[in-house]
């Protein structure tokens, strides 16, 4: 499947695909949008990227194992909804902030973070599934660490 | 008490806990020395217990705690009364003494930090069972005692014996929890109320209520395994591998009472009925008798002991459950006595092991002269045990005979067993107190001489508490016997019994019991070989049919598993689908609430139809697909129409997800595909094919009909219109899906990406075992 029209395309693709990702998980809010489908998105590209270069280039680009970047997620969402507690409301009470940058105030949410690692476990633990799945059975296994 | 008493006595219940944190610590530290220092915090609780004294005496009760879950009824509370109190004494008293004991008695071994910190974890919880005033407290604590005993009967879990016995306990007795659990919520169920100190007080209902057996078997089926009655005895005996600090505090002073704890805790609101008055002394007389016949049989110090202990919480059950008052107050001075006179025989049982190497009676002889102070300590003990007067345990023993004897055929038959019993553990007292101090020398493994103060201190206390306590019989009936009475009657009992003994019915039973243990001390050798016949003649006990109970259950889980988990996919799935078929399709076939035929919709826009006509062909495909491939992509088709239509009502969210999920699923469906080598095409046989297909029709069906059957319900906006209200409002997002998905309803979400990350990490474990079984066959 790795032509050489998908090998062209795939990097400026998959770029796009993240930064779209992003914006859709940061739009979510109040737009159409949110961590399911940005992190779902997030995956397409990831998984694009992979039918072009292969699996280990997915995972020297992503860096962290995918199950890390997963956990990180969980821990992140689970932390958020924790921070209530030095305010004295229940669990995964949405806190925010607004804090004016360069003129523009920035809306800044405990609801905005959870979500954030709510994007971070579905685009860890999918595209684990995905890479393990891609990579060819075999010695090159031990390595899968990376 | 001073105004802060509630925070001090909250302070006194966790003491042993802090103890048992900074255990390992001090002993690196300190080594076997910390046993002193870490013996101030069960001293500490007991001084505060003590301050309690007066205003117990005076018939107060003191109840005190924190709120946890006010909206069920639920607290952190206790409840002091003349029960509790003696108990939280005796458990704090007798376990400054046990952890100063455990510092010499441990002396140099590896794990002494340990032990000394799971000994303090006992002694809370334990300390928490008796003083608990909510029933989920008193369970909470029980279980935790059940748990710190296996720890500490494991203590040496390198031995295998150590092991099965740890388990053994925890098996019976925490299924005695579960049972008391069970029990618990009957109480509260019938009575409506949570705590302890109202139950006690309550004015009847219970026992005319018709769950009154139910509930009442229940809570003996948590005592029973707790205070070992027959047929749940056999794990105290095996219990007795854990190191002998652990036997003398756990297994004969404290935690086998909290059965009986249970059963005077509950006498007045139980008490008093055919069944209470017929379960418990018939129990209680069993476990009497076998105990102390099983105990005649033993020649290890430490078993002897152990089976006595037995007899004597049968003795004990029995008095509570004999129904008067009289045989209340016996049952008081027996608990207190036997609290005082075990603790010290096991502590002198375990001296004697640790100077000569040896506690078998047997081979043992002649010790008094090279250990003199332990040996005054086992005389005091067994002269209480054997209950001779001026000591305590005669104040019991005369008290049991008098309650006891009433002269009709139940009292003569229970003088009987009581007077056998006693006669037996008098043999065996003074069979564990004078075999290994009187007599030539015999040559020990190890060279006798005393022990350290540590190892003296605790058993020579308690003996001569037994002493003191019958001489200064007032001051002990006033402050401990006579409101603990009162609290298990719940009505104001006073004991006067002295030392001085009265002509009459008790002392002649008494006199007899003595000359007949007298007897069978003389004959002891006979009566054990006696003994040892008569038990091989009877073949396994329960002992035994726990190992086979066991293998048995596992054997069953065994077959089940086999049978419900046969490791075929097919068949796992074939199972859930057929089962999600009957449970969409039956029940509403037999409650008849079939949907009625849909309405055709008018005004269908050609979009719409245009989609909807895409997803048919997509179905299509996938039927007729010729590889799996095209089967997986034309799923595909059918998949984007849908979310096509989802966008087309409005829906964009799902939509979008939709789309998003159909293409990753295409993409991970042809890796597994490639990767689990699967041919290409579908080569099931045309009756599978059939059957298959009829499974997923019906699938098909039970969900469409589900789906008209909600369409049918009139739609109700309430949430609707809430979130729609509420949104940009509460949680500044005008995107209600996504605000609902990530504010409103966060912790569902929560638990979903938890659900996510495991699903990913168990794919990611099974593909790997697959990987790595190709790999070795290469």
């Amino acid at each position: 499947m790795s032509t050489l029209i998908l090998r062209t395309v795939a990097p400026a693709l998959t770029a796009l695909m993240l930064l779209f990702s992003v914006f859709v998980l940061l739009r979510g809010h109040n737009e159409p949008g949110g961590g399911f489908i940005g992190g779902l998105i997030a995956v397409s590209a990831l998984a694009i990227y992979g039918i072009a270069f292969g699996v280990g280039a997915v995972r020297r680009a992503i860096r962290f194992h995918p199950m890390a970047i997963a956990g990180a997620g969980l821990l992140l969402a689970t932390l958020s909804g924790f921070l209530s507690i030095f305010f004295g409301v229940p669990f995964m009470t949405g806190l925010w902030v607004y804090p004016v940058i360069f003129d523009v105030e920035v809306p800044l949410s405990t609801v905005m973070s959870f979500d954030l690692g709510v994007y971070l476990v579905v685009v860890g633990a999918i595209i684990s599934i995905a890479l393990a799945l891609e990579q060819e059975p075999g010695p090159e296994l031990g390595g899968e660490e990376d | 008490m001073a105004a802060d008493a509630p925070a001090l006595t909250f302070i006194a219940l966790f003491l042993p806990f802090l103890g048992a944190v900074l255990a390992p610590f001090l002993t690196r530290r300190l080594k076997h020395n910390a046993a002193w220092l870490l013996a101030l915090a069960p001293l500490a609780a007991f001084l505060h217990f003590c301050g309690f004294l007066p205003e117990i005496a005076a018939g107060e009760a003191a109840t005190g705690g924190y709120a946890w879950a006010p909206s069920f009824n639920l607290s952190f509370s206790w409840f002091l009364d003349g029960l509790s109190l003696t108990f939280a004494l005796l458990i704090t008293g007798i376990g400054t003494l046990i952890v100063v004991y455990s510092g010499g008695y441990m002396k140099g071994h590896p794990d002494q930090g340990r032990f000394l910190a799971f000994i303090l974890l006992f002694m809370g919880a334990m300390l928490g069972l008796v003083v608990s005033d909510s029933f989920l407290m008193l369970f909470v604590y029980w279980e935790l005692t059940s748990l710190t005993s296996f720890l500490l009967i494991g203590f040496d879990h390198e031995r295998e014996a150590a092991r099965r016995a740890a388990l053994q306990a925890l098996v019976v007795t925490g299924a005695g929890g579960l049972s008391l659990l069970a029990g618990l919520v009957f109480l509260w169920n019938i009575t409506g109320v949570t705590q302890l100190s109202l139950l006690v007080h309550l004015d009847g209902g219970l026992r005319e209520s018709p769950f009154y057996l139910a509930a009442l078997l229940l809570v003996l089926g948590g005592a029973f395994t707790k205070s070992a009655q027959f047929p749940f005895h056999f794990w105290l005996p095996n219990a007795m591998e854990a190191p002998t600090p652990v036997s003398a505090y756990l297994h004969s002073a404290t935690m086998v009472k909290a059965g009986v704890y249970l059963l005077m805790r509950l006498n007045p609101v139980m008490g008093a009925t055919p069944a209470w008055e017929i379960l418990l002394p018939f129990f209680g007389g069993i476990t009497l008798i076998s105990g102390t016949l099983l105990a005649v049989r033993q020649t290890d110090l430490k078993l002897m002991l152990a089976y006595t202990t037995m007899a004597s919480l049968g003795l004990l059950v029995m008095l509570t459950g004999f129904g008067s008052a009289h045989a209340v107050e016996a049952a008081m001075l027996y608990l207190v006595a036997h609290s005082l006179f075990k603790g010290a025989l096991f502590m002198v049982a375990g001296t004697v092991d640790h100077e000569t190497g040896t506690r078998d009676v047997t081979r043992l002889g002649g010790l008094c002269a090279a250990m003199p102070v332990t040996f005054g300590a086992a005389l005091l003990a067994a002269l209480s045990m054997g209950g001779l007067p001026l000591f305590f345990g005669f104040l019991a023993k005369e008290e049991i005979y008098a309650a006891l004897w009433a002269g009709n055929p139940r009292a003569v038959f229970f003088t009987i067993l009581a007077l056998i019993g006693n006669a037996l553990m008098f043999a065996v007292a003074f069979a564990v107190a004078l075999k290994p101090f009187l007599g030539a020398p015999v040559e020990t493994p190890k060279h006798a001489h005393e022990g350290p103060p540590s190892l003296w201190l605790g058993p020579a206390v308690l003996a001569a508490l037994g002493l003191l306590g019958a001489l200064f019989s007032g001051i002990a009936h006033r402050y401990v016997s006579s409101p603990m009475a009162s609290a298990v009657m719940d009505d104001a009992v006073t004991i006067d019994i002295t030392t001085v003994p009265h002509l009459g019915m008790p002392l002649l039973l008494s006199v007899i019991t003595v000359l007949l243990g007298a007897l069978v001390y003389w004959r002891l050798g006979d009566a054990r070989a006696l003994m040892a016949r008569m038990l091989e003649n009877l073949g396994p006990g329960p002992d035994r049919g726990f190992d086979h109970f066991v293998s048995d259950l596992v054997r069953f889980s065994v077959a089940v598993t086999r049978f419900i988990q046969p490791g075929r996919l097919e068949i796992y799935i074939t199972v859930t689908f057929v089962l999600l078929a009957l449970t969409l399709l039956v029940p509403p076939v037999v409650f008849g609430e079939l949907p009625g035929m849909p309405a055709w919709p008018d005004g269908i826009l050609v979009q719409e139809a245009a989609f909807f006509l895409i997803a048919v062909i997509g179905i299509v495909a996938v039927l007729r697909a010729r590889d799996r491939l095209t089967a997986i992509v034309s799923l595909g088709i059918q998949g984007f129409a849908v979310a096509v239509l989802f966008l087309l009502f409005g829906a964009p969210d799902l939509s979008f997800t939709q789309f998003m999920v159909e293409t990753l699923s295409v993409v991970i469906l042809a890796l597994v595909m490639t990767r689990l080598r699967l041919s290409p095409a579908d080569h099931r046989p045309a009756g599978q094919l059939f059957v298959d297909a009829t499974i997923a029709a019906a699938c098909g069906i039970g969900f469409t009909l589900l789906l008209l059957k909600s369409v049918e319900a009139p739609f109700d906006t309430l949430l609707t219109d809430f979130f729609n209200a509420y949104s940009k409002v509460v949680a500044h997002g005008a995107n209600v899906v996504n605000v609902v998905i990530v504010d409103f309803r966060g912790t569902d979400t929560l638990g979903e990406i938890a659900v996510v990350m495991i699903t990913g990490l168990a794919v990611l474990a099974l593909i790997r075992v697959r990987a790595g079984r190709k790999g070795d066959v290469k």
